[in-house]
């Protein structure tokens, strides 16, 4: 008879849990990249950044709830679109008004 | 020689309730207190202030803007395995209630003493169990404390209890506002040494379940989907309520040789095996019961008193036992606590039910609430109660002044 063996965790390697038993008293995740899916899809604005005005302040970072604005060494700030969900709190804090929210549509069609 | 010398002797000191709350914290050596005021146990937070700011207490106290900031300050300073204490009262409990759902969950072993007073509206600052008893589902152990000396005691055993790995659960430890939070009474504090002794300091490397790391970053408290192991991790909530009455009940028994004080286990029995008539209660008014047993034993009445400690995890099992007492007529179980809309009206009275199952005798039941919102019960009144069981139990009715309505008995209403 074939026993189907429960599949080992693939971000830890951790065998399966088969019940109750086998788990800790709390789950703690050791904390992946893009764990709940690709969330850029659910955007409907988009962060657009201005050159001009960005001193690299570093505030859009430091706020950002996502984690998904990125400073490239010598650059201006990126931001990570796959991630990116678009809440605006990166314009909404830049002490430069240097960052503007974008329909998401718009810069599809421009490329 | 010189930490021998050092070393603050055991002493009896004249303190309040709060007051002995605020020493145990100390002889606890708790490494974060969260402080926010409400009458009745803003003595608690600021007895130790004046310890912190004396410099006899080793801790870091933290004022919040509120209840709720008190309990998250709780919960982040426990994740990076302090030892942590608090203390609140009626509205301060509630303004906290999603963050106790939150201790319990994340398995965080934080004392919280509580000086319990009746929840608005109306506005209402004296002695009603209510407001701990609306946290008795959140994971939370709770315990009452029916002398001064218990609750300096209580919060200690408690520590050792919760920091167990096996248990690793919050717990309250309530007692009466005002009737016991501000009224002084000697109290035994051991020295520091003694006290050590039974209650070693957490881990160096944080709890083993969950640590707060900078070199190893984790998440906690992710979103858990229906077909992952959320039903699982809350089963073991409930499952370690069972395994620790053990716990409890080692930890009182080491208490006890340590420090030369019984506190029996998560009940106390006074007079209830020769019993005819039993009553069950809780904190101070247990206490006080026992004048009232003493009276109606003089009178030939074999009245016997079950002080409930525990009320989470419930202790089924030990109260069900006493159920089997040879001479056993009648038990009532009197609530300083409102439960609208449940069986009796009462919290520990409706949870009774499961006790009675358990046992194929035929015994009279009377559920009680008095008390509420500080409404004084005198030890007459307590006797009167003893007489009202017997003639419930004779002949199915009443006869003083209490109300028996659908089945409850409500003690003084007018």
């Amino acid at each position: 008879m074939n026993e189907k063996k429960p599949k080992a965790d693939r971000k830890s390697g951790l065998p399966a849990a088969t019940g109750w038993r086998d788990l800790p008293h709390v789950p703690v995740s050791l904390g992946t990249m893009g764990s709940i899916g690709k969330t850029g899809e659910w955007r409907i604005l988009r962060p657009k950044i201005s050159g001009e005005k960005c001193n690299r302040c570093g505030i859009c970072y430091l706020y950002c709830p996502e984690g998904t604005m990125v400073f490239k060494s010598g650059m201006g700030p990126e931001v990570n679109l796959t991630y990116c969900k678009g809440c605006g709190i990166c314009a909404s804090e830049c002490p430069r008004k240097a960052i503007s929210m974008k329909p998401e549509n718009a810069d599809r069609n421009n490329g | 020689m010189d930490e021998m010398i050092e070393q603050p002797a055991d002493q009896t000191l004249i303190l309040t309730g709060n007051e002995a709350a605020a020493w145990a914290a100390r002889r606890a050596k708790v490494h974060v207190v969260t402080a926010f005021p409400i009458t009745p146990q803003t003595t608690v937070m600021e007895t130790i202030a004046q310890f912190v700011d004396a410099g006899k207490m080793n801790s870091q106290f933290i004022r919040m803007e509120s209840e709720h900031s008190v309990m998250a300050g709780m919960i982040g300073a426990s994740m990076t395995g302090a030892r942590t204490f608090t203390a609140t009262s009626g509205q301060g409990l509630l303004y906290m209630a999603e963050l106790v759902h939150w201790a319990a969950g994340a398995r965080l072993p934080v004392i919280t003493t509580i000086a319990s007073r009746g929840i608005a509206p109306p506005w209402n600052i004296w002695v009603d169990y209510s407001d701990v008893l609306s946290m008795r589902d959140t994971g939370w152990m709770i315990q009452f404390a029916s002398t001064h000396q218990e609750i300096f005691d209580s919060v200690i055993i408690n520590y050792k209890v919760a920091e167990n790995p096996e248990v690793m659960l919050p717990a309250f430890v309530a007692y009466g506002g005002f009737t016991q939070s501000h009224t002084s009474k000697p109290v035994a504090v051991p020295g520091q040494g003694r006290i050590d002794d039974f209650l070693p300091p957490p881990p160096r490397k944080g709890w083993p379940h969950l640590n707060l790391d900078p070199d190893r970053p984790i998440v906690h408290g992710n979103i858990m989907m229906p077909h992952q192991e959320y039903m699982e991790f809350r089963f073991k909530i409930h499952e370690t309520m069972e395994r620790a009455k053990s716990v409890i009940k080692e930890a009182i028994r080491e208490f006890k040789d340590g420090f030369g004080r019984d506190y029996h286990g998560l009940i106390e029995s006074y007079l209830s095996e020769d019993a005819e008539y039993l009553l069950v209660t809780v904190g101070a008014l247990a206490e006080q019961a026992k004048d009232a047993v003493d009276s109606l034993r003089k009178r030939g009445v074999r009245a016997g008193l079950v002080k409930l400690r525990y009320y989470r995890p419930f202790p089924t099992e030990d109260l069900a036992a006493l159920l089997e007492a040879v001479n056993l007529k009648a038990v009532a179980v009197a609530d300083r606590s409102i439960a609208y809309g449940s069986p009796t009206g009462g919290h520990i009275s409706s949870d009774f039910y499961s006790v009675l199952r358990q046992t194929r005798k035929e015994i009279t039941y009377l559920p009680v609430v008095w008390g509420l919102g500080g409404r004084d019960v005198t030890v007459e009144e307590q006797v009167g109660l003893f007489e009202d069981l017997r003639d419930f139990h004779e002949g199915g009715r009443v006869g003083g002044t209490n109300k028996l309505i659908c089945g409850t008995l409500w003690v003084g209403l007018r």
